[in-house]
């Protein structure tokens, strides 16, 4: 029980600090997804309809598109964060704080959607893009009314994917100076050695977790016929 | 209604060119329900596709409905695509829309208000009897469900020309027969030209006006159906018509020299072949009381192509030498016949 003690304890004097910190992790998740989201959803569509046997074959822009991608990809986060300060304050002003962790954020969130979206969209049968251009339908209609309609709800799961990915990089950012519930954990859980902290730390970005594959599932189920 | 004037077209798999359809020139005219058959690999779902260019033709002109298809821009092809309706083997039914939001999706892009698409699409469930479904999803459908679904989605848009590309290969015989009644329908109430691809003689065999033999990329035979089928002229041909029949069970015999299938000394086996209005005649009975000849029946079969019948008839004929070659004579005047085995 005395985990549970300290934890009241501890929480009369950091529960400010605590609620902040949830504050910063929840902005970093809404301000990042929206942007690998748009930019994620773009450049998968833009491998689905490019590649070889694709409604707009161009096998130039797949192919740069799809090392650019496998390259990011295998830059570590942490490493990734490092590389990208310069560009960060480039484009944000700063490379720190929340606002600093952006760049960085939706960077290393946006090439793993891209390849998840290009996958999920390119299970929609061949059948249906050739009846849809059979009807006299244009690629850019049949993007929106045929891929991406009939893909809705294994986007909404690799959406789920991202966005708990997405939970655990900024928890990594919190390392260099994001804020956010990680930098909370490391502070006073690691560094003033304040189990209670790290465990309830934890116990949050569980809950935030299982709310969003909750709310996945949902879309999931209503989308599936 | 189409003109392909030789057609050709070649697939480049590495350094190898494959030609999938060679040379073809047809001319189908409007109303007609057309056939084009082949064996897997003949090249007959590549030339149904350069009808409408799903396939753009390497070499040679379509013309449709008196637009010349490989002359103009994409988006006048996609104008002209929607006078040309087409189903498909597996159906291609969005899984996401319900069964009046398929047929619904080619009305899009057309010019009529909310309630005039909407009269369109309940008259369209009408047409293929599936009023009752018209919220269900493609995945609570039967095949031969989803099929009527597929073809009130193709005249959503009042084509002239409805391509049929295996359309009822992926249906069990029966649902195959009710499909073809619906396309049948389509035909002689709507006057839409038909152009059915299969490699089941059945469906040809029942629906079709004129055929097209494909083997390798080439037409080699069309014309009538019923001539066609009476009068094979390429093994191809042959071969369709025996798969429909079990025919094949005698050459098998005499190959393997089944006792069925043995002649005795002077004895001869025939395989007679009647078409149209001779079907009828008493043959046998003539062979027996005029010529003294026995027929020994060991086959038979009658086929209704459009309601025209084709005989066809093993027999073991024996008798007197003289009377035997009289027999063959007077068979020549009346049937086809070949000799099996004497």
């Amino acid at each position: 029980m005395s985990l549970f003690q300290d934890m009241a304890t501890n929480l009369e004097t950091l529960s400010g600090e605590l609620y902040k910190c949830f504050l910063q992790t929840l902005q970093m998740l809404g301000v990042s997804s929206i942007f690998f989201f748009i930019l994620g959803m773009f450049f998968g569509m833009v491998l689905v309809v490019t590649k070889q046997g694709g409604i707009m074959q161009n096998l130039i822009v797949y192919r740069i598109l799809d090392k650019a991608i496998d390259v990011i990809r295998s830059i570590p986060f942490i490493i990734l964060m490092v590389l990208l300060i310069p560009v960060s304050r480039a484009v944000v002003g700063t490379a720190i704080g929340v606002t600093g962790a952006y760049v960085a954020l939706i960077c290393g969130t946006v090439p793993f959607f891209a390849r998840q979206v290009e996958t999920a969209v390119s299970d929609t049968d061949h059948g249906l893009i050739e009846a849809s251009a059979a009807m006299g339908f244009s690629p850019m209609e049949i993007i929106f009314k045929v891929y991406l309609r009939e893909s809705v709800p294994s986007i909404a799961r690799v959406t789920m994917i991202t966005l708990v990915n997405l939970v655990g990089l900024t928890a990594m950012a919190g390392a260099i100076g994001a804020g956010g519930l990680g930098d909370f954990a490391i502070r006073y859980g690691y560094q003033m050695h304040k189990t209670d902290m790290t465990v309830l730390t934890v116990l949050i970005i569980l809950v935030i977790v299982s709310v969003i594959q909750a709310v996945g599932n949902i879309v999931i189920n209503k989308t599936t016929h | 209604m189409i003109q392909l004037e030789q057609v050709s077209k070649t697939f480049a798999q590495g350094k190898l060119a494959i030609h999938a359809v060679s040379d073809v020139t047809l001319q189908i005219g409007k109303g007609e329900i057309f056939g084009i058959i082949g064996f897997s690999g003949a090249g007959k779902s590549t030339l149904v596709r350069c009808i409408n260019l799903l396939e753009r033709p390497t070499g040679g002109k379509v013309i449709v409905d008196g637009v010349d298809l490989t002359a103009i821009t994409e988006k006048q092809l996609r104008e002209e695509r929607k006078k040309i309706g087409m189903i498909f083997q597996h159906f291609n039914l969005m899984r996401s829309r319900t069964v009046y939001q398929n047929i619904a999706f080619p009305l899009q892009k057309s010019k009529l208000s909310k309630s005039e698409k909407d009269a369109k699409i309940m008259s369209l469930l009408d047409l293929v009897g599936l009023s009752d479904k018209k919220d269900a999803y493609p995945s609570q459908l039967s095949g031969g469900q989803k099929q009527r679904v597929a073809i009130a989605r193709a005249l959503a848009n009042d084509p002239k020309v409805l391509l049929c590309d295996e359309a009822t290969s992926a249906l069990d015989p029966q649902t195959t027969q009710s499909i073809l009644a619906l396309l049948k329908q389509v035909n002689e109430t709507l006057g839409i030209t038909i152009v059915l691809i299969t490699h089941e003689m059945a469906v040809v065999k029942d629906i079709c006006n004129r055929v097209a033999i494909m083997e390798n990329g080439y037409v080699v035979e069309s014309g009538e159906s019923v001539s066609v089928f009476a009068r094979p002229q390429q093994k191809v041909t042959k071969d369709f018509m025996d798969s429909a029949s079990n025919i094949q069970k005698i050459y098998e015999m005499l190959e393997s020299g089944h006792e069925l299938a043995q002649v005795k000394e002077g004895e001869m086996m025939v395989l007679l072949t009647y078409s149209g209005v001779n079907a009828g005649k008493p043959l046998i009975s003539y062979l027996a009381e005029e010529l003294h000849v026995q027929a020994n029946i060991i086959f038979g079969n009658i086929e209704y192509l459009k309601d025209k019948p084709l005989g066809k008839l093993v027999v073991t004929l024996s008798g007197e030498p003289e009377q035997m070659k009289k027999a063959i004579a007077y068979m020549e005047t009346q049937v086809q016949m070949e000799v099996l085995k004497q």
